[in-house]
């Protein structure tokens, strides 16, 4: 019969392997993390903040990640819950009544009437800043914004950004759909001024 | 024909996120791409919401501080 002294020290020694593992892993994740984090929220301090809170809080309830599923959907479902939970989202509530909303086409026939000629797609591009795209990505209304980030920032599924952000995905969708065509409102409107 | 008219440029604006996110059927897709191809107009459009895609991925990427990524590596549970 095996010593009781050893396998309790066989068992110690695994699963401080396993969550040294599990936290390097994270860790490795983190700039992908950050990068969706930022949007989430209307600070770069902010991400910052709420970064640290999501690895304090993954690192203590690591044993509750099921190995071999998407560890970043994971962190990123700690990370809009904590958002939550400090009410960030009830400071910042949803402008919803108020959004314009235009078709598809609405910014690039914008652009094009701007220009007071057609246009290749590049140079239509060309018209757009680095800084217009993050002030129109701030000016989406935050429930919106959360789906449009996670899915074409942090190019998560939409069944994952349902997951992470507890919607069922009829609902991501129509929430993206709507998203993408207030940024582009957004973006229309400084191309104009 | 009074009544029945469509603008097959307005439902190619319609189809335009959906095929890009390739959610349509497979009859959905081969009648956006068989306006594609024909429509200059939808088509500079097209490649425009792809070009404009990949600039908002890269536009707002923002790097992560480096004295953020020691703050959460010191997070770690220390060794025993």
């Amino acid at each position: 019969m095996s010593d009781p002294t050893q396998t309790d020290a066989r068992r110690i020694a695994e699963e401080a392997r396993d969550r040294v593992r599990f936290e390097e892993e994270a860790l490795d994740l983190s700039d992908q993390v950050f990068r969706v984090a930022r949007h989430l929220v209307g600070s770069r301090e902010e991400a910052e903040d709420l970064m640290q809170e999501t690895y304090a809080r993954a690192f203590r309830s690591w044993r509750s990640f099921t190995p071999g599923t998407n560890l970043r959907a994971w962190l990123l479902r700690i990370l809009t819950n904590l958002n939550i939970d400090r009410g960030r989202r009830q400071q910042r509530a949803p402008q919803t009544t108020s959004i314009d909303e235009h078709s598809d086409y609405y910014l690039y026939n914008k652009i094009e009437e701007a220009e007071g000629r057609p246009l290749d797609e590049e140079r239509v591009i060309e018209k757009l800043s680095q800084g217009s795209i993050v002030d129109a990505l701030a000016h989406v209304p935050h429930n919106f914004r959360d789906v449009l980030v996670l899915v074409d920032i942090g190019e998560f599924s939409y069944a994952d950004t349902a997951q992470i952000l507890d919607i069922p995905i009829g609902t991501v969708m129509s929430r993206l759909h709507r998203a993408r065509r207030i940024l582009k409102g957004e973006l229309a409107e400084e191309v104009a001024t | 024909m009074t009544g029945s008219y469509f603008d097959p440029c307005e439902k190619c604006e319609e189809m335009m996120q959906p095929y890009l996110d390739r959610t349509l059927d497979d009859m959905q897709v081969q009648e956006a791409e068989a306006h594609l191809e024909g429509c200059s107009y939808c088509r500079s459009r097209y490649r425009f919401e792809v070009s404009l895609r990949r600039y908002v991925r890269t536009a707002a990427a923002e790097q992560m501080p480096v004295a953020l990524k020691a703050k959460l590596a010191a997070l770690r549970t220390p060794l025993q």
